[in-house]
């Protein structure tokens, strides 16, 4: 035997089915988000907004709470202003959807990895998964330290709720699933448009923009389109008090799903068809 | 194994790479020359899938590279030293790839080794040097012990140090039967490491072939030193010859040194020196590019114009 002849063919020496394959890439996308300082940062500083936020919050309305109109007393949601942080922490877990594949992208570190794994599909469901796990759980704790910590605060004028509570555990794993949401749309948007920047401004437009000029429409438009916006779902999903502006909790969901479904299938589309 | 066959890859109006047909075949070290614009890089992507061909096919062992699920196994690529996350590890780069791939973590430390960056291995990759990186892009390359290697202008920048090991290196990994295939602007770099040229221009197929043909495909010149120059200069024109002459030292193409010693001794010339000069990869390199540049100044803006 000469040298060449072990050299003549690839050696591949597993089974190579999909499924392994996409294991393959959740490890290698594991191990890239634990490796940058960045992805660390972003999570700390999610909870620490909805946990500091949301407790600054719950402190002001206790410091006012004898001077407040009494409508405002009854209409006050314990659970849904211990969670208001999220709408600052948002943006904290949006940069870190976008970073996932933008610094990718803007690196061209996105080159080595397809070369790495080809199926580029594989590549892009395997970072979603990661990114959704890693976000869902630092958004439960985010969620749940901040209920806990808003009831404690909240306590002070006898108004805190408890988990057990109707309606209550809904609205805070629902916050998380908001966090969670946001963080993919923010990572379908940075693969269709393959720039960090162009992507944080397309996501914040989504989140913070449209809300407000969504506003500005004439009624009964503001309501409605109001209602289609990923930013008012997530606000129907952690607040226990049903409204009119709100969504049901079920829509709220559907609404959700609806643009986390669009946004990646357009990411899956480009990532496959264009060249890298 | 790499095979192209009319493989063309167009960016709108812009024809990257024209119909190329080529081999890249095991055990020796394939060069891959031609002048900045060539196609050369894009033709590597197309082979690495990250750009789909216009027309044309490029395989990899016979298969496309996008259909091979774990294609580090059989592939080591490096084009581009920088395309990594500066803020994470080495060591971490390597392992993420890595597991991508199904490769055991106790390699990467294995390829660190090789390269020489075990020490450096914890530290951020984007604060490397532009030698460790390309190092690093080589790491990355050997991960899956590939029995093809592939690297884009691998010696660009480096120290003579860092060339010539990457120069050994090459050889070594050639002579286990690997099939090198790197690309190169500069000429005496390839003379030295590659077996095989492909030259392109213009994304056309200008030669493929090895080394030493494609030197001597052109004619060499013949030195000759004589205190009788202008005698001597004109004798051989008359016999043929191209002259050019700087002071005593004549510089000679079309005859062959045989000839010009003969025709010295005939009409009594005397001569101190006669060289034969074999053409350099340099000059064949130019000869074969000559028509295809891009950028030959004036002339080609006129033209552009008209095409």
């Amino acid at each position: 035997m000469t040298a060449v002849a072990r050299f003549d063919r690839g050696t591949v020496p597993h089974p190579t089915t999909a499924r392994g394959t996409y294991w393959a890439a959740v490890g290698a996308e594991w191990t890239k988000l634990r490796s940058v300082k960045s992805t660390v940062w972003s999570l700390v500083v999610t909870v620490a907004i909805t946990v500091g936020l949301g407790a600054l919050l719950c402190a002001a309305i206790i410091a006012r709470w004898d001077k407040l109109d009494p409508i405002d007393r009854l209409t006050f949601d314990p659970t849904g202003h211990s969670l208001s942080g999220i709408f600052l922490a948002q943006l904290a877990i949006g940069v870190l959807g976008v970073l996932v594949i933008g610094s990718e992208y803007t690196t061209g570190s996105i080159r080595t990895t397809f070369s790495a794994t080809p199926r580029r599909r594989t590549v892009v469901v395997a970072k979603a998964t990661v990114l959704a796990a890693v976000s869902l759980v630092v958004s439960l704790v985010g969620c749940f330290i901040a209920f806990g910590l808003g009831q404690v605060i909240l306590q002070g004028k006898h108004v805190g709720v408890s988990l057990g509570d109707p309606r209550v555990l809904r609205a805070v794993i629902g916050g998380a699933i908001y966090l969670t949401s946001v963080a993919v749309i923010g990572f379908s948007m940075a693969t269709v448009l393959r720039r960090t920047p162009g992507a944080l401004a397309a996501l914040f437009a989504v989140v913070l923009v449209l809300p407000i000029l969504s506003n500005a429409l004439p009624s009964p438009w503001d309501k409605n389109v109001s209602k289609l916006l990923p930013a008012t779902a997530g606000e129907s999903l952690f607040n226990t008090r049903p409204s009119g502006d709100l969504l049901t909790p079920a829509h709220a969901v559907f609404v959700l799903a609806l643009w986390v479904t669009i946004t990646f299938a357009a990411a899956i589309i480009a990532v496959s068809r264009r060249d890298v | 194994m790499i095979r192209a066959e009319r493989l063309t890859k167009r960016y709108g109006s812009t024809t990257a790479v024209d119909s190329l047909d080529f081999e890249v075949v095991p055990g020796v070290v394939t060069g891959f020359l031609g002048p900045n614009g060539a196609g050369k890089t894009t033709t590597m992507r197309l082979i690495l899938g990250l750009d789909s061909p216009t027309s044309g096919s490029v395989t990899v062992n016979g298969r496309n590279y996008r259909d091979v699920p774990y294609p580090l196994h059989e592939v080591g690529a490096l084009l581009d030293a920088k395309a990594l996350h500066p803020s994470r590890s080495a060591r971490n780069h390597l392992l993420a790839l890595a597991k991508s791939s199904r490769i055991s973590p106790s390699r990467v430390d294995v390829v660190l080794d090789m390269v020489g960056l075990t020490d450096v291995a914890s530290r951020p990759a984007g604060k490397f040097s532009l030698g460790m990186g390309q190092r690093l892009g080589i790491a990355a390359a050997l991960l899956g012990d590939p029995p093809i290697l592939m690297f884009d202008e691998p010696v660009n920048g480096l120290d003579p140090e860092g060339i010539l090991w990457i120069r050994n290196l090459l050889r070594s990994l050639a002579m286990e039967g690997r099939t090198i295939f790197l690309s190169s602007h500069l000429m005496s770099e390839m003379a030295q490491t590659a077996d095989q040229l492909i030259v392109v221009g213009r994304g056309r197929l200008i030669a493929a072939d090895s080394v030493a043909n494609v030197i001597g495909g052109g004619q060499g010149t013949v030195r000759v030193e004589t205190p009788q120059f202008r005698e001597l200069a004109t004798l051989l024109e008359s016999n043929g010859g191209v002259v050019s002459y700087r002071d005593d030292v004549l510089e000679v193409s079309g005859l062959d040194s045989r000839r010009v010693g003969e025709l010295a001794l005939e009409h009594r010339i005397v001569i101190y020196e006669l060289v034969r000069q074999r053409e350099s990869l340099e000059d064949a390199y130019f000869r074969l590019t000559e028509s295809s540049v891009d950028f030959h100044g004036a002339e080609s803006v006129l033209s552009g114009g008209v095409r």
